[in-house]
């Protein structure tokens, strides 16, 4: 299975160049190009599940850019291109609204390649090239639409993510310096023989704030809840679903825990990062009245939970950070396809002009329900599952007060969706919204599926969460320690 | 000596970001922190007298190891213009476009997003 691996990238590359070619004969070959190729991804995706191993690019042998193959990555690669599968769906008709179809669709999968490439890649230098690959073309599809909202927020987005790759370059020179090696695995080595360098702490830190801006962790989320809701909702749905997991989160647990060595100061600062995130996300959340809007900042108040339970250090809590953020990559990327979906039925996403929508249009109005009792963590669903790991985690940990503060934040949460719920879709309905019709049908494929897997996860959860989750498998990646996963 | 001016060109960089109102001395400033990475990253793989790491015809590779400059760093810095170029392209794309819509370089004007 290994020669498969570099496919993840020369794929999504190839589709990347064969969208943009200019083409006026087929204005459905963009489309058909972008399906079949995450649809192809998916399929590999998930035909890698049990497969471990390391796979050297080119002729160099060790001195070459390493692919490195392991549970983390293979979920990871799991919940990207399965998202990513999704959105392509919905974009089919949601893009009529837009021009340059082919463009979008050649971003579209430069994104995906520059993020499968982050999970896979085993050297440091190759993580900042993918990363920027990605974020570029996330810059520009947050700007695609090119009106001022978009604009603004693409130009603030792209001003804080270049000073975020910047910080992290730095440290990756600062790295080579140390150790005279990007390999991962050899840093790792040549660090744990060699403590106590303040060298090392400096690049330690860089990394940190580098990473927590790409992931949006409180205090440097500035860019998120303007750069998400502006971008197309499909895009919308990749950027909170998994572009802020596979650039910020997953690169700072693999670093922590498999470069760098999970010490408890690292573990501390990811925590209280965690901790701070979760609260400040839903305290900004319960008083927006755009529904993209208040998923963005519901986006930062999550990965505030994935980074909480990560940075607990212990099996269960690693388990459940990686539980949901999976559990979030498929819940959130739902309700932003969702509030696509009501705009691009409604024309609008203010919730004070929305309401009534239930009957109407009935696949978005039960999808986004389950998507919300979801993310609230309501017994049925996944985010049930998830959260009540994270808090069991706490518990075991002896942190209580986190505990506390992750079940607090979790009524919050409820409460802002039940908000949602009522003005959107409840309530009498507005004499403005009478003609509204239920979306096409790709596009409710596309909520289908993803609320449909809400729901499966949770019963496989009943059915043992560890083995048919591979969520055990992942951990295990990240519990290797310094030396661990695959050499 | 040389790494302070480096780190000094890397905060002038950060220092204009933050400061700057206009949205193409924002992206100056950027370039500029870019450049002092990339000054980093060359002195990083610097040795004093070093040569230039190219193996000639009948030269032993162990003498070009101990004499050379690391040649790592150098491609490193290479793909990094690269992706600093296309970053600035696309920027200064978006300056265009900004002012197309706004009329105006100035970021404190540019405030149609809140909350």
């Amino acid at each position: 299975m290994m020669h498969l691996v570099p496919l993840f990238m020369a794929v999504p590359l190839a589709g990347a160049f064969l969208a943009a070619l200019p083409n006026r004969r087929l204005p459905w070959l963009p489309d058909l190009l972008g399906n079949l190729a995450m649809t192809w991804l998916t399929v590999t995706a998930l035909s890698m599940v049990g497969h471990s191993g390391l796979c050297a690019v080119g002729d160099w042998g060790y001195l070459g850019i390493v692919l490195r193959l392991d549970g983390l990555a293979v979920l990871m690669l799991i919940a990207i291109n399965g998202i990513g599968l999704c959105a392509t769906l919905f974009s089919v008709s949601y893009m009529d609204r837009y021009t340059a179809r082919g463009r979008y669709y050649s971003l579209f999968l430069l994104m995906v390649a520059g993020m499968n490439g982050v999970v896979l890649t085993g050297d440091l230098f190759n993580l900042y090239v993918f990363m920027e690959i990605a974020a570029i073309a996330s810059y520009a599809l947050v700007a695609f639409g090119c009106q001022h909202e978009e604009l603004e927020a693409a130009f603030k987005y792209a001003v804080l993510g270049s000073v975020a790759s910047a910080l992290i370059l730095i440290a990756v020179a600062i790295l080579y310096g140390l150790t005279g090696n990007l390999n991962m695995t050899a840093v790792a080595v040549r660090l744990a023989a060699d403590t106590d360098q303040p060298a090392t702490l400096l690049a330690v830190g860089l990394l940190l704030c580098g990473f927590a801006l790409k992931a949006a962790l409180v205090p440097f989320h500035a860019w998120l809840p303007d750069a998400h809701p502006s971008a197309p909702a499909p895009v919308s749905a990749m950027l909170s679903g998994v572009v802020i997991k596979a650039l910020g989160i997953y690169v700072l647990c693999r670093l922590v825990f498999n470069v760098f060595g999970a010490t408890a100061p690292l573990l501390l600062v990811l925590r209280t990062l965690g901790t701070v995130s979760m609260i400040v996300g839903v305290m900004l959340a319960i008083g927006q009245w755009d529904m993209k809007r208040l998923f963005a900042y519901h986006s930062i108040s999550q990965i505030g939970y994935v980074a909480l339970g990560i940075g607990l250090g212990t099996p269960l809590g690693i388990a459940g950070g990686l539980f949901h953020m999976v559990n979030h990559s498929v819940f959130k990327s739902l309700l932003f396809l969702n509030a696509g979906a009501v705009e691009y039925a409604a024309g609008t996403r203010d919730l004070k002009r929305l309401g009534g929508l239930r009957g109407q249009m009935p696949v978005t109005a039960n999808t986004s329900l389950v998507a919300s009792m979801s993310i609230a963590g309501i017994p049925p669903f996944n985010g049930f599952w998830s959260k009540l790991l994270i808090v069991m985690a706490c518990i075991e940990a002896g942190q209580n007060w986190l505990a506390v503060a992750a079940i607090a934040v979790s009524l919050l949460t409820l409460a802002s969706f039940l908000k949602v719920q009522r003005y959107a879709f409840f309530e009498a309905a507005k004499s403005a919204l009478t003609g509204v019709k239920e979306v096409p049908v790709l596009m409710r494929t596309a909520m289908l599926i993803l609320a449909a897997l809400c729901i499966l996860t949770s019963l496989a959860v009943l059915a043992g969460w560890r083995e048919p989750l591979l969520i055990g498998w992942a951990a295990d990646a990240l519990r290797g320690g310094v030396f661990g996963g695959v050499q | 000596m040389i790494y302070g001016l480096c780190l000094l060109l890397i905060v002038v960089g950060l220092y204009g970001v933050v400061t700057k109102r206009n949205v193409v001395k924002i992206v100056i400033s950027l370039a500029i922190m870019e450049y002092g990475i990339n000054l980093f990253l060359v002195l990083v793989g610097y040795r004093t007298h070093g040569t230039a790491p190219i193996l000639e015809e009948g030269m032993m590779p162990e003498t070009l190891v101990a004499q050379s400059v690391d040649p790592l760093p150098q491609a490193l810095v290479l793909t990094s213009i690269v992706i600093g170029l296309a970053v600035l392209a696309l920027m200064v794309a978006l300056c265009v476009r900004l002012y197309e819509r706004y009329g105006t370089f100035d970021v404190t004007e540019m405030k149609k997003l809140k909350g």
